[in-house]
């Protein structure tokens, strides 16, 4: 059975082509599917389970999606919701839906699917043997599971089904795999799932596997034998090279991709062009295995306060890493003596912008910068300690020289106060996979009416 | 002194996932990709990145023209000492080896 799966964007609060979503609405999808987030832009989305995006963004692109899935009269389902798709991500996600569904007067049927994890849970699986590290993987422990702020499963293409199958209008998913949202009815259907896996991984960021990337709008058509993918901007095209190139993104392997229960080898697939802008792919294999799905999760490692002041004096450019290391020592005898504070209970980093700051220590270019930034981080076990360690540090960033025998410096601070509460630094805590005997097992579902 | 970003379309670098790193180099041609994978050392590759030349998984991906380059990520995405959220700015340091 073919399976049309419309595809607005790479991800809910980028932007997307309106009239190329229009086109896939005509083109009358089966499904509209969207990712809603990665962890890309790091562990703070996971760790404190909110969304990175604008809640105005995600709310106005949401609306138009949702338009176009009234118009479509098919099933609507967004991935990973709210960045991370944590317990509380989702239900930020539904309660926007609501809110729409209430201002445009329409009665909807929404499905939530769940994927945070109780400690519990992935405690009782490390003692069964049932968790798996993956390399490289943090060491954990039942108490650093249980420290975690935020554990989440990626879901796969059954649990997806699942809800899908709820008849919901709408489904609103936790974290699940990129790829799952896309695959879930094609494999449902029965196409090929080797095609529905492999053109589910190149239509998950959108028009990116085409030659226009920032267009949005993709329209995968699944089948028996494989998959047809095209972009629907006007002017924007898929080749084989635009197409076959797209599994290198994000991926450390390019051939092989694991999903639960089993992974996508692409090493067979042939990529054809059947026009200037449409791409035929055959013969990508799905290889059965264990059901396992992958554990995401985030704790607080320390709270932080930075601060940054400008060095413009040309003698202290030059000199600049000479300074923040006799400045450091300075420092961390300062706050042994007055805050009683030994230097390994909390982090002290200066880092030199314009010298090293991207690369540190595997920066190989020198050169002579016009000023040097100086971001001095610093990390302790609680908010207050950083504060108080920002407090007694900022005269001496702002003043203290190169050397004893010379007037007092002043650098540039560009704001007041200098230093800056960043709040909980939150760390990626695991890289494992935990076994399921039944995919839902580890999974919620819950539908909900909403609207008028 | 050549570089490889000298003799290549483009070096790109990105997270895969939080612990690792992949690295793709676009040569553009055939005849650049048959010269650039007989040049380009994985070791050299692998001291760049400051590694044992085992951890770098290589691929080499004739029908696209390009290298690709995976690594345990230097540091591991949002650590503390972690300088490049997204990991893009690794690929200079590739763009800017000699070879």
């Amino acid at each position: 059975m073919t399976t049309r799966v419309l595809v607005p964007s790479g991800v809910l609060g980028l932007g997307f082509d309106r009239a190329a979503l229009a086109r896939g609405v005509a083109r009358a999808p089966d499904i509209i599917a969207i990712d809603g987030g990665s962890t890309d832009s790091g562990p703070f989305s996971l760790g404190a389970g909110q969304s990175k995006y604008a809640r105005a963004a995600t709310k106005s692109e949401w609306r138009d999606i949702m338009a176009a899935r009234a118009q479509a009269g098919v099933p609507l389902v967004i991935g990973t919701a709210g960045t991370s798709g944590t317990d509380a991500c989702v239900d930020w996600m539904f309660d926007i839906t609501a809110e729409i569904a209430a201002e445009s007067g329409t009665r909807l049927r929404v499905a939530r699917l769940y994927s945070s994890q109780p400690a519990e849970r992935v405690v009782q699986a490390l003692s069964a043997g049932r968790l798996r590290a993956l390399t490289p993987a943090p060491d954990i422990s039942t108490e650093g599971l249980h420290a975690m702020s935020n554990i989440v499963a990626l879901a796969g293409a059954e649990q997806v089904q699942a809800a899908l199958a709820t008849g919901a209008d709408i489904v609103i998913c936790g974290r699940t795999t990129d790829t799952a949202i896309i695959a879930a009815l094609p494999l449902a259907r029965g196409d090929h799932p080797g095609g529905a896996w492999h053109g589910a991984k190149i239509a998950e960021c959108g028009a990116l596997c085409s030659t226009n990337p920032t267009s949005g709008v993709i329209s995968v058509e699944f089948d028996a034998s494989g998959f047809t993918v095209e972009p629907l901007a006007e002017g924007a095209a898929c080749t084989p090279h635009s197409v076959s190139a797209h599994m290198l993104y994000e991926n450390a392997d390019p051939f092989v991709l694991h999903e639960p229960g089993g992974h996508l080898d692409v090493r067979g697939a042939s990529y054809t062009a059947l026009d200037a802008r449409r791409v035929r792919v055959e013969g990508s294999a799905w290889v059965p295995g264990p059901y396992t799905v992958k554990l995401e999760g985030a704790r607080i490692a320390g709270f932080q306060t930075t601060i940054l002041a400008v060095l413009r004096d040309a003698r202290y450019v030059a000199q600049a890493r000479a300074w923040v290391d006799r400045l450091t020592s300075y420092l961390t005898q300062a706050i042994a003596g007055r805050m009683g504070l030994a230097a390994g209970s909390y982090g002290l980093e200066f880092r030199l912008i314009g010298v090293d700051g991207a690369l540190g220590a595997l920066e190989t270019r020198a050169g002579t910068p016009a000023e040097v930034g100086v971001l001095g981080i610093v990390t302790a076990p609680t908010q207050d300690i950083a504060s108080e360690i920002g407090k007694l540090i900022n005269p001496f960033v702002l003043h203290y020289p190169l050397t004893d025998d010379e007037e007092l410096p002043t650098f540039a601070f560009p704001y007041s106060p200098a230093t800056t509460d960043r709040g909980p630094l939150y760390e990626f805590a695991l890289n494992h996979v935990m076994a399921l005997d039944d995919p839902m097992a580890a999974f919620r579902l819950t539908v909900t009416e909403v609207g008028a | 002194m050549t570089t490889l970003g000298d003799r290549v379309l483009k070096v790109r670098s990105k997270n895969a996932g939080p612990f690792w790193l992949t690295v793709d180099v676009f040569c553009g041609d055939a005849a650049t990709y048959a010269d650039v994978v007989a040049r380009l050392r994985t070791d050299r590759v692998a001291a760049v990145f400051a590694l044992p030349t085992q951890m770098v998984r290589r691929f080499d991906i004739a029908d696209l023209h390009v290298i690709k380059l995976s690594v345990p990520r230097p540091v591991v995405q949002g650590a503390a000492n972690d300088r490049d959220m997204h990991g893009a700015q690794w690929a200079h340091l590739l763009a800017e080896m000699p070879i």
